[in-house]
């Protein structure tokens, strides 16, 4: 579903990917964890385009991404993306910021658009929002209805950057338990988080990553009981002490 | 509050013109026929002060955004265009710039241009440079991360600006518009050196008739005084309605 191939991206002097490839399957979670400035975010922003790779070859749902506009449109209509802001339009309604992807580029009718952003909201658990304003909500619910925005695009790829480090621990949970829900359905998710918990329960893949390179992959059992590489062993030592 | 500054004002003008011998209020004074002409011409101006103001204002924030929307590109040619034209248009007094297009544009083009469209295109031309450096200032203090949800839903460079950029900005340069448009409102009286009948105009051709320039151009001051606080007050209006709206 997706492939990195030997992929590099430098910000001026600073070398955030260096020749990183991975592959993921459909219907596979992937969860990348590392120390901040590993590149973990770099990477799946590369994957829809956010950022342009340097070097290497990145391919999504059968469409090579080339930063033409034609394949940036392909790419990024089969993938979802979850940010750590959220980064809702707090000028619009819940309800607006889910219908306006369907109706501005899958052109839908409102009255389309309007049920399908119903049937995710109800998804997410907050249909009674429909009407507010992101600003009226909670993190964890405005987090949710980012989850939802990107689902009424009905995407093949999710992408989560992070998606709980801007929330209160006791906000964390639901959207966990959304995510949850969401890789129980098959959904391909690329998931970048520290949540080890949810990481155990949901991964099929646990990717280290350090100073711009994967340093490890392997099944959560493994991963967690038998890391391959001392820094992997040390950052999992720091995160998972307490 | 505005209304009741003003009213001060009003009053002590008044006061002033009843204490001191060198007011000759009947030029204006409403209880009589002759004044009571002399301010119906006087008011007869606001029509065109207004239609030219608002047309230019209109005018000169699509041109301004037009120009700003270069300036924020990744192409260093756009972004140049843009540094030209505003330092250009900005570097021309308005009071030249309205000789300019009413004297000069018609030679130059062999179009007829009437005064009012002068006046029009001259104050907007003028003004945009402004609008543009507003309009950049609005968009750049927007998130990027607004850009980016934008792009992961797919939205396209037009609908993103149009959906998602420019209503936030909008709301906040709000301000900084309704100055401009004040600013408009003032710098429409310069239009009367070509002719155009508009309150400015009205004021010196009846001073010119009745020799009473200190009640006239006082009469002058205060329709200013009078339209620039309406709307003033026009604009704190609609930035709290805006506001409101995005509290829900």
């Amino acid at each position: 579903m997706i492939t990195v191939e030997k992929v590099s991206k430098t910000f001026g002097d600073f070398h955030a990917l260096k020749n990183v490839s991975l592959e993921v399957l459909t219907g596979e979670k992937v969860v990348v964890c590392g120390p901040s400035g590993s590149g973990k975010s770099t990477l799946i922003r590369c994957i829809n385009g956010l950022e342009r790779h340097d070097d290497g070859r990145i391919e999504v749902a059968g469409n090579a991404l080339t930063h033409t506009n034609a394949s940036l449109r392909a790419v990024r209509a089969s993938v979802g993306m979850v940010f750590q802001q959220f980064n809702l339009f707090p000028h619009l309604t819940v309800k607006q910021n889910l219908t306006l992807g369907p109706l501005r580029t899958r052109k839908l009718s409102q009255a389309d658009a309007d049920k399908l952003a119903m049937s995710y909201l109800e998804r997410v658990r907050i249909p009674e929002q429909a009407d507010k304003f992101p600003r009226q909500l909670s993190g964890g619910q405005q987090q949710r209805v980012a989850i939802a925005r990107s689902l009424c695009m009905e995407p093949q790829i999710m992408l989560f950057d992070e998606p709980t480090s801007a929330l209160d621990p006791e906000m964390i949970n639901e959207v966990l338990d959304v995510m949850s829900e969401l890789a129980g359905s098959g959904m391909t998710m690329i998931c970048v988080t520290h949540e080890m918990g949810f990481a155990k329960r949901v991964a099929d893949t646990m990717v280290f990553m350090d100073h711009g390179e994967i340093v490890e992959k392997a099944p959560p059992d493994q991963f967690f009981s038998n890391p391959g590489t001392e820094r992997c062993r040390d950052f999992l030592s720091k995160i998972l002490a307490h | 509050m505005t209304f009741c500054r003003l009213a001060g004002l009003c009053c002590l003008a008044l006061l002033l013109g009843g204490c001191s011998g060198n007011w000759g209020w009947y030029v204006v004074d409403p209880t009589v026929p002759a004044g009571w002409n002399n301010l119906k011409f006087l008011l007869s101006g606001l029509y065109y002060t207004l239609l030219l103001s608002f047309t230019a204002i209109v005018i000169s924030i699509v041109l301004g955004l037009a120009v700003a929307l270069p300036g924020l590109s990744s192409n260093p040619f756009l972004r140049r265009f843009n540094r030209v034209y505003v330092e250009l248009v900005r570097a021309v007094p308005i009071l030249v710039l309205i000789l300019w297009v009413y004297y000069g544009l018609p030679q130059m083009t062999g179009l007829t241009i009437t005064v009012f469209w002068a006046g029009v295109i001259a104050l907007a031309l003028s003004d945009s440079a402004f609008e543009a450096e507003i309009f950049r200032a609005g968009i750049q203090s927007i998130d990027k991360g607004q850009y980016e949800a934008a792009h992961s839903i797919s939205l396209s460079y037009s609908d993103t600006m149009i959906y998602v950029i420019l209503p936030q900005a909008v709301r906040r340069i709000l301000p900084a518009l309704g100055n401009q448009l004040v600013y408009m409102l003032k710098m429409s009286s310069l239009v009367s050196v070509i002719g155009m009948q508009e309150l400015t105009r009205k004021a010196n051709e009846l001073v010119v008739v009745e020799y009473r320039p200190l009640e006239i151009y006082t009469v002058l001051v205060l329709e200013y005084l009078v339209l620039i606080l309406i709307v003033s007050a026009g604009v704190r209006w609609l930035e709290r309605k805006l506001q409101s709206d995005q509290r829900g």
